[in-house]
């Protein structure tokens, strides 16, 4: 009888163990690993077969030297912090941009909603890739963009906003603005327009009712929105690399060069797991937050 | 009429040089082609429970809404102890409202939503605080200041909702159905307490309600509203013996209505005739404004009618009928009483005897009898 429940219960955990938690052992054990020219790029490889004195001699030869290597080499914490100053200030941005159109959303006729949250969705439809390398055509020298502006005579040359952060900053905002809209809209929708009249009939002007009320019972929305940017885009790499040229440095980018250009597969794991680390605990507030808001609605 | 009270009797509708509270002067509203409210003039005075009756979807919460500011009237004026009020916003006004779904903000804590009102003046913290510990106080809401709307049960949030609109002491407080969510024992006992309340405080207080028990209950005035217009305002009492229209008398209580064709015959007596087959009820009443022939609605209660098994009753109008149905409501029992003519009755009696002995019982012949004071004439 309890065969039914054990299953249920094993095969999330499984998933998990097999899914997320052997990977990360394998990449945690390859960036304790040195780099080396062979197939797979790294040593020491556990052999089995030399029985107990292989184990011992496995574990003896891995270090810290990766971590030590990308504590000195300033590359790597300049683009961790440049991830994380970016991934703030577009997280910020995405909220500006997103919170508005969440508000009218919620506060359309309900016939217009499910288009309305189509419309939202419907970018999703198509390659994430596509999207970027069309904003490339938008922004560059001679994109739509600024050739529309120099059309109207509003400016005589060509704005470079291409391989600025700017570009990063807008295609960033672009590509995540769903995830900052979704969870805030649907704190909003749920949200009783009587409340608003009961802050107006005690004495609140309208502006005063959406910072009082509006704004505090959307929190979880906005920080569960928030969350879902940051955290991604902290690993994002196609953005900086296609819209950002070669001065953006995102730690995603750093990690991509690392494997693919440099074939170091050692130091880029090390830097997986440090952006992991880093992004634990944004993650772990996270899940605490949802689990609030449930709380906050039974 | 009713002037014969005790003196000390609350009644300022009575005295021509009472100032109202509240006027409206031919007040409509209209969304789009529709008048939810249509012309309605009506005085509400201080420190009245005033109760507005009528049908879901009649105008009620409409009416109450221009009070609080969120509705503009289309035409016709609204005034507040003397100032017209029609274009003062919401938060300008000193008008409250207990909205029906309470609107509690569901992020503050009890004692914060009372606050809520109070800290959008220049009062002093402390005096917010005291303020705040009066409410509770009077709404027994003192052990659950900190609670938040969703940790409480139905009745609670109720009394905060009530606290909440009554702490910054507003000239008049509006109620839109303020017990429809309760069950009925609460709301009965939440009856009595708001009763309570709006005396202790001496507020104005508008009530919505469809419930008429609830209005007669609790209520120094009833207005009574069909599609936006306003049919009759009364005290309890009048309402409920003198209803001026056929819908009021059917909308308060029970009542018999009977059709038929009225005939004057004497000075201040009139005979109904309703069918071929029955002798005609007599009702004493002014007669001037009848004529012979003219077709009225004869409105008689159920429990002015007396059911017995003999024609010893000396009340002067008394038909024939067979019993078809009793309704058995504990304190009283309902007789569904069909004459011989087809014509339908209700007459209501208190059980004194136990039911195992109720010597009335379904298909006897019984004889139904009344004063002629006992019912109302009224004219389509
Ligand atoms: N904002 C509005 N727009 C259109 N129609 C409305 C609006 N508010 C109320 N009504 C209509 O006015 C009528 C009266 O409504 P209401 O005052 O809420 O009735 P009650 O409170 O007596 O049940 C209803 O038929 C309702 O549909
Ligand atoms: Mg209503």
């Amino acid at each position: 009888m309890n065969l039914r429940r054990l299953l249920i219960v094993i095969v999330p955990y499984a998933w998990l163990v097999g899914l997320f938690l052997i990977p990360f052992l394998i990449i945690l054990k390859i960036s304790l690993s040195d780099t080396a020219i062979a197939i797979p790029p790294y040593t020491p490889t556990l052999d089995l077969s030399a029985g107990w004195a292989g184990i011992k001699e496995f574990f003896s030869e891995l270090d810290l030297e990766n971590y030590y290597f990308l504590w000195t080499d300033s590359l790597y914490w300049k683009s961790f912090v440049s991830s994380i100053t970016i991934a703030t200030i577009s997280t910020f941005l995405t909220l500006l941009v997103g919170f508005p159109i969440a508000y009218a959303m919620a506060r359309a006729p309900s016939a217009w909603r499910p288009t309305l949250m189509m419309l939202v969705i419907l970018p999703f439809w198509t390659s994430f890739l596509i999207r970027v390398y069309s904003w490339m055509g938008i922004l560059s020298t001679n994109g739509f963009l600024n050739n529309f502006l120099m059309w109207t005579g509003l400016i005589d040359s060509p704005f470079h906003i291409l391989n600025t952060p700017t570009a990063v900053y807008i295609g960033i905002v672009y590509t995540y603005l769903p995830f900052m809209i979704l969870p805030i809209y649907s704190t909003l929708e749920k949200m009783d327009i009587s409340l608003l009249e009961a802050a107006e009939d005690l004495g609140c002007t309208s502006r005063s009712a959406f910072w009082l009320v509006t704004v505090p019972l959307a929190r979880y929305g906005i920080i569960a929105g928030c969350f879902l940017v940051f955290i991604p885009v902290n690993g994002e790499f196609v953005i900086p690399s296609l819209l950002g040229g070669s001065r953006i440095n995102m730690i995603g980018k750093v990690l991509w060069d690392e494997f693919f250009n440099n074939r170091d597969w050692p130091v880029a794991s090390a830097v997986a797991i440090i952006l992991l680390l880093i992004l634990v605990v944004p993650i772990v507030l996270f899940q605490r937050v949802q689990q609030k808001q449930e709380e906050a609605t039974v | 009429m009713g002037q014969n009270a005790a003196t000390t009797a609350f009644a300022p509708w009575n005295d021509p040089d009472a100032n109202p509270l509240i006027r409206f002067e031919n007040v409509t509203k209209r969304f789009g082609d529709f008048t939810a409210v249509n012309n309605l003039n009506l005085t509400v005075y201080e420190r009245e429970f005033f109760a507005l009756l009528g049908a879901s979807g009649c105008g009620k919460t409409t009416l109450l809404r221009m009070l609080a500011g969120f509705e503009t009237p289309t035409s016709g004026h609204i005034l507040l102890d003397g100032q017209h009020i029609n274009g003062v916003p919401p938060n300008k006004r000193a008008v409250n409202m207990m909205f029906q779904s309470y609107a509690l903000f569901p992020h503050l804590s009890v004692w914060d939503n009372i606050a809520f009102g109070l800290r959008r003046t220049k009062m002093e913290k402390d005096e917010i605080g005291d303020r705040v510990q009066e409410m509770l106080r009077l709404t027994q809401l003192e052990p659950f200041g900190r609670r938040k709307p969703h940790q409480l049960s139905g009745g609670q949030r109720q009394r905060v909702a009530l606290a909440r609109s009554l702490a910054k002491a507003p000239k008049l407080l509006l109620l839109d159905e303020p017990l429809a969510a309760l069950d009925k024992k609460l709301r009965q006992e939440t009856q009595f307490e708001l009763m309570d309340i709006q005396e202790k405080t001496g507020t104005t207080f508008v009530i919505v309600t469809h419930d008429q028990e609830e209005a007669m209950t609790v209520a120094s005035r009833v207005a009574v509203m069909n599609k936006g217009n306003l049919l009759q305002v009364a005290t309890p009492g009048e309402i409920y013996e003198g209803p001026n229209s056929v819908y009021v008398a059917d909308f308060i209580g029970e009542v018999n209505i009977i059709e038929g064709t009225a005939k004057i015959v004497g000075p201040d007596e009139l005979a109904i005739q309703y069918s071929e087959n029955a002798p005609p009820i007599h009702a004493k009443i002014e007669t001037e404004g009848f004529s012979d022939g003219q077709s009225v609605s004869y409105a008689i209660r159920p429990e002015k009618i007396g059911v017995s098994l003999t024609q010893d009753d000396p009340r002067p109008n008394k038909v024939k009928g067979t019993v078809i149905d009793i309704a058995y409501l504990g304190s009283t029992s309902t007789y569904h009483v069909r004459l011989d003519c087809g014509q339908m009755f209700s007459a209501q009696m208190t059980n004194v005897r136990r039911i195992e002995h109720r010597e009335i019982t379904w298909e006897d012949t019984v004889w139904l009898s009344w004063s002629n004071s006992a019912g109302l004439v009224l004219v389509k």
